[in-house]
């Protein structure tokens, strides 16, 4: 697989390229160059442009100037299929395979080894498991890929990619909803790629991850390049001016001490909840004003928990107390009349209704709750859209907009409009940052701040540690599906989740309050 | 919304325009209404009245594929409903009659929204069962006879008119306003539109997305079973085996007509209810025109397929095409 190119000229070559939607200039005269062996982030907010560069050099959408070179030669590919054969591959944050075939069907699909007109699943298997050896995966090939975690899903794709002799490979947010041993997994491979010289495009909003893993960097703002620095050299700061175009505000926590919050009442909860299989029985209160972060791996019970706490999932032992008085919460339903709300980690399947507008997202929870024969009049609809619309700042302001149509960070915008109209007292947000842009995210994590200063509680879930120190008045951390620890005032900090998250078993079972 | 219910309509308006023109010109008198004991005749007059037994699917129709779902045995409930009618017709008086067909549909609709909203089944193998299984049933209660009855109430009802219009027409108007009221009047379209879209997250949003499913499947059994009453009262008898045949797929096709995606969500009565009018001129148009009704399959084949091309982003000019990309691109 090792390339030969002359290690001056440019892999990949993109020179002047602009692309309109009606009136709307997504790309202006963008230039962006990939070196060979060379991993190089390409970053900036929503709507700067990246996917839309993504897309034309990969020809999902046609060009309207600017040209496209490989190794010095000019391409114009007109679909994915063409880029693939022009060596380009891209693997999206949604991997585009299909979690109901095997994962050697997925390898090979389309080029399955034949026989007399029949696949030949033995070989197939064979090939499939030496291909995933050489990224260091050992599973079973032949059970459907959607068993398995989107970081190895990720890994199929990568796989096919290069088994298919790419020598760009795109990742668009690949690491968005991995845990941070699987981006490490991730980051062994992609560095390993590199070494062949493969020239890998990485897209990411996770700063940290682009410093650890990128070469270089190229920055997009508003359909324009920036410009293209080395890693090394730029500053942070320097980098966020850049994708921004202006100063951020200061990000610093500055919450109550403890002993002020033992004093509030409490709002929710939770005895000896559980469910056999899914999350060990645990002990939580939820108090007014209140940010309870729960930290933990993938996989380590957080969603879980949220689900449980919330209704989605059914406890089968403990006792779960709203305002003192004992509750059951059975389904959502039940969880939506003690004045709960969640937002869930998958925004597009378990959140939105993509194809109904801002305003009909908005209302539906209150609807939900208010019940069938007591609709909200069209006006009061209106009312309340446009209201939560321009409190959070949801852009395009537009309530008749399909929410489909709208960046992730606005769509997490209207879920949490969905639930603040429903005047709820708890709640459940699970990743409400992810694949959102730096903009956004730090007026979520304001937001957060802002509900909590009004009396809320929340039980807010996040693999991102700084955000989650920055946030809670209290930590739960969680390992192998139990609460391991939880952490309060001046304790919490990275190391100690680090450390909780890490700990043997045996040495953190006591419930620790410091 | 409302500022887009026009755009929405114009495929189905410009449709329908272009087959009454067309049936204008096989059929000169097709425009003709004529006045006669109160009650008014001509093509158009019959367009609607052959038109209300598909009309009445379509309302519940539509309501069940914006849920995503799907029912296959609207056809068979209307032969139930029909054989229970007539058999009763004679005996009883109309109230009862009426009482005992609809709540047979009712009946039907809840098996339907059990088997879906309950038990989780596919909507298309779940109303398959009562597909097969109801047309059976519905020749047990005719004991394999056609069964015709004479009384004037029911009789009525099938060739009666109000105000001029035929009584069949006039319910079917009555059904639209009834189900428009109830659907737009309350949440239940909201909500039905969200389960939909989204029965996850509608779920998780707090909608009762089962009592939605189970209540348009109820409904689309109501209609059904008002459908097979005016069917069996039309022609003064119930015909088990051919009642309401192959009219679930004439129903799914006026609700497609009328812009209803199978895959849930939006939906529109009006469209759905415009979509079986557009077939029904064009049966009527056919006929009219003494082609062979062999005929009548093909037309309709190329008619609903110029019906969906209209409504086919790509095929609605260029602006469509930029809409879609700028949608791609979000």
């Amino acid at each position: 697989m090792e390339i030969s190119s002359d290690p001056a000229s440019p892999l990949l070559e993109v020179r002047g390229i602009s692309k309109s939607f009606g009136a709307v200039r997504a790309l202006q005269e963008v230039d962006f160059t990939l070196r060979a062996g060379e991993i190089h982030a390409l970053l900036g907010e929503n709507g700067a442009g990246k996917s839309t560069l993504i897309k034309v050099v990969t020809g999902v959408f046609a060009r309207d100037a600017g040209i496209v070179r490989i190794s010095g030669e000019e391409v114009a590919p007109r679909s994915a299929k063409a880029a693939l054969g022009a060596g380009i591959a891209t693997v999206y944050q949604e991997v585009n395979l299909l979690p109901n075939l095997s994962v050697a069907q997925n390898l090979f699909l389309d080029r399955q080894p034949m026989r007399f007109g029949i696949v030949r699943e033995g070989e197939m298997r064979r090939r499939a498991k030496a291909l995933l050896a050489d990224f260091g995966l050992d599973i079973d090939v032949a059970a459907p890929l959607g068993n398995y975690s989107v970081a190895i899903q990720h890994v199929t794709a990568i796989a096919r990619a290069m088994d298919l002799s790419a020598r760009v490979l795109i990742l668009d947010e690949p690491t968005a909803s991995l845990d941070r041993h699987e981006v490490e997994i991730l980051f062994g491979i992609m560095r390993k790629l590199a070494g062949r010289g493969i020239g890998i495009v990485f897209v990411s909003h996770f700063l940290d991850q682009v410093y650890e893993i990128s070469d270089r960097i190229t920055v997009l703002r508003n359909g324009r390049l920036v410009g293209e620095r080395e890693t090394a050299s730029l500053p942070r700061l320097e980098l966020i001016r850049m994708m921004l175009g202006r100063e951020l505000a200061e990000t610093t926590s500055a919450r109550a001490s403890a002993t002020e919050h033992e004093a509030r009442e409490i709002c929710a909860s939770f005895e000896g909840y559980g469910k056999a299989g899914y999350v060990a029985p645990f002990n939580l209160e939820l108090r007014h004003g209140e940010v309870v972060g729960l930290a933990g791996l993938l996989g380590s019970g957080r969603t879980e928990t949220a689900r449980l706490v919330f209704g989605a999932e059914r406890a089968d032992r403990g006792q779960a107390k709203v305002g003192g008085a004992p509750v059951r919460l059975q389904t959502p339903r039940d969880g939506v009349r003690h004045g709960f709300g969640y937002c869930p980690e998958e925004r597009k399947t378990d959140g939105i209704v993509a194809e109904l507008s801002v305003r009909e997202n908005i209302v539906l929870a209150l609807q939900a709750k208010r019940g069938l024969h007591r609709p909200l009049s069209r006006r009061e609809q209106d009312e309340i859209a446009r209201r939560y619309v321009k409190m959070l700042d949801i852009r395009p302001p537009d309530p008749e907009r399909p929410v489909g149509l709208l960046s992730g960070g606005n769509q997490q915008k209207v879920l949490l409009a969905r639930w603040l109209a429903t005047s709820p007292r708890l709640l459940v947000l699970d990743e409400p940052t992810r694949g959102i842009d730096v903009g956004a995210h730090a007026e979520i994590i304001r937001l957060i701040r802002e509900l909590c200063d009004d009396g809320l509680s929340l039980l807010v879930i996040s693999s991102e540690l700084d955000e989650i120190v920055t946030y809670s008045d209290r930590v739960v951390v969680l390992r192998d599906r139990a609460h391991v620890e939880e952490l309060a005032g001046g304790a919490i900090d990275v190391g100690n989740i680090l450390a909780a998250i890490a700990a043997d078993g045996a040495a953190t079972a006591h419930e620790g309050r410091a | 919304m409302i500022a887009l219910l026009p755009r929405r309509g114009l495929a189905q308006i410009l449709a329908l325009i272009v087959i009454l023109a067309v049936d204008r010109v096989v059929s000169p008198q097709f425009f003709d209404l004529r006045l006669q004991d109160g009650r008014l005749f001509g093509s158009l007059i019959d367009v609607l009245n052959r038109g209300t037994p598909v009309a009445l699917l379509s309302l519940g129709m539509v309501l069940v594929i914006a849920t995503r779902g799907i029912d296959l045995s609207v056809g068979a409930v209307m032969a139930i409903c029909g054989a229970i009618a007539a058999s009763l017709a004679d005996s009883h008086g109309l109230p009862v009659v009426l009482a005992a067909a609809l709540g047979a549909g009712l009946v039907c609709g809840l098996w339907n929204g059990f088997l879906v909203a309950v038990l989780g089944m596919q909507p298309i193998v779940a109303t398959l069962i009562l597909m097969v299984a109801g047309r059976g049933i519905a020749q047990l209660i005719t004991e394999g006879r056609i069964v015709t009855f004479s009384s004037p109430d029911l009789v009525w009802l099938g060739n009666g008119s109000v105000l001029g219009l035929p009584v069949p027409v006039v319910i079917a108007l009555g059904m639209l306003i009834l189900t428009g009221a109830v659907v737009r009047g309350s949440a239940l379209g909201l909500l039905i539109e969200a389960t939909g879209g989204n029965a996850r997250a509608s779920e998780l949003a707090g909608v009762g997305t089962r009592a939605m499913i189970l209540a348009v499947y109820v409904w689309c059994g109501v209609c059904a079973a008002l459908a097979g009453v005016i069917a069996a009262a039309d022609i003064m008898g119930a015909d088990a085996n051919n009642a309401g045949l192959w009219l679930e797929l004439d129903a799914i096709l006026a609700v497609v007509i009328g812009g209803t995606s199978l895959f849930g969500g939006r939906f529109s009565l009006v469209l759905a209810v415009l979509g079986a009018l557009i077939i029904q001129t064009m049966n009527t148009g056919i006929l009219l025109s003494g082609y062979p009704p062999e005929f009548n399959l093909l037309v309709k084949a190329v008619v609903v397929l110029a019906v969906l091309l209209l409504q086919s982003p790509k095929f609605s000019g260029l602006a469509g095409i930029a809409a879609r990309l700028r949608r791609t691109k979000a």
